[in-house]
């Protein structure tokens, strides 16, 4: 039990269940910011399978760090710009139900 | 080979397990909470226990970059933006998650278990060397370097993305 953190198996399963939570997540939640809460942690299971292969299976042990860095940078341009179209959304309907926005008219 | 509880080791591991558990926590209030706002809080935990993880990965560079990015920036922009645009309440508490919830459940966890099963039983090929520490020095080197085109397409990325938050959250206003 103790000796869990040296194996890559371990790491996986945790990538796996976070990536688990967030498609439980975006299906259950009915608003737009709960998905969008659920696809972070979609993203950050990602990111813990690529840092496990990082520090077990990579040759090259930068590479893995670097290429979270940059789910990183996606995920906050991701967070920012879905956020401003969550709130242009709120503006018009007054809410952000997913079952509310049925319209395509601007 | 098993430490004893009170070695270096075996502390080590007890945290490992607690940020496990800190992790798991995190998940379930993000995805199982009725209130938006929660479901934030459980966000910021569960990144917590993320940082903890890349820490017991070597890389501490990255676990501090999961804090201050994470629990620091994204957030706290989600937080502003659920005060920003409150949901309704009422309708949240009315709306009863039966159906949705059962086959939001089966998904998750039908995918959550086919990743592990496939993670479990894959056969990994461990490297025969590793080329350098996987240092901060190195991945300073590497960025500048190998990685130089990808770290400014990131920054136009970003940029990009900072314009059209600000343009796509502007222009609603003009209106009212």
């Amino acid at each position: 039990m103790l000796t869990l953190s040296s194996q890559l198996n371990t790491y996986l399963i945790i990538g796996a269940v976070l990536f688990g939570f967030g498609i439980f997540g975006l299906i259950r939640r009915p608003s737009l910011i709960g998905m969008l809460i659920a696809v972070e942690l979609v993203l950050s299971g990602a990111s813990i399978n690529f840092m496990a292969f990082n520090r077990f299976l990579a040759p090259d042990p930068t590479v893995g760090q670097i290429i979270t860095l940059f789910i990183m940078a996606i995920a906050a341009a991701e967070a920012a710009i879905s956020l401003s179209i969550v709130i242009a959304v709120y503006r018009n309907y007054k809410s952000i139900e997913v079952e509310d926005l049925v319209e395509l008219k601007g | 080979m098993n430490p004893s509880l009170f070695s270096p080791e075996g502390l080590a591991g007890i945290i490992f397990l607690i940020l496990i558990v800190v992790t798991m926590i995190g998940a379930i209030i993000a995805t199982c909470t009725q209130r938006l706002i929660r479901s934030v809080t459980g966000l910021a935990v569960c990144f917590v226990g993320v940082a903890g993880l890349y820490y017991f990965l070597n890389s501490p560079f990255v676990a501090m970059m999961e804090l201050l990015i994470y629990v620091g920036a994204v957030c706290v922009t989600i937080a502003f933006a659920i005060m920003l645009a409150e949901p309704d309440e009422s309708k949240l508490a009315r709306k009863i998650p039966g159906l949705s919830g059962g086959l939001a459940a089966i998904c998750g966890g039908s995918v959550s278990f086919a990743l592990a099963y496939a993670a479990v039983n894959g056969q990994w090929m461990a490297p025969a060397a590793q080329v350098n520490d996987g240092s901060l020095k190195m991945i300073g080197r590497s960025l500048l370097t190998t990685y130089s085109m990808v770290f400014e397409v990131i920054s136009i990325v970003l940029l990009v993305a900072i314009i059209g938050s600000m343009a796509l959250a502007r222009s609603g206003r003009r209106k009212n």
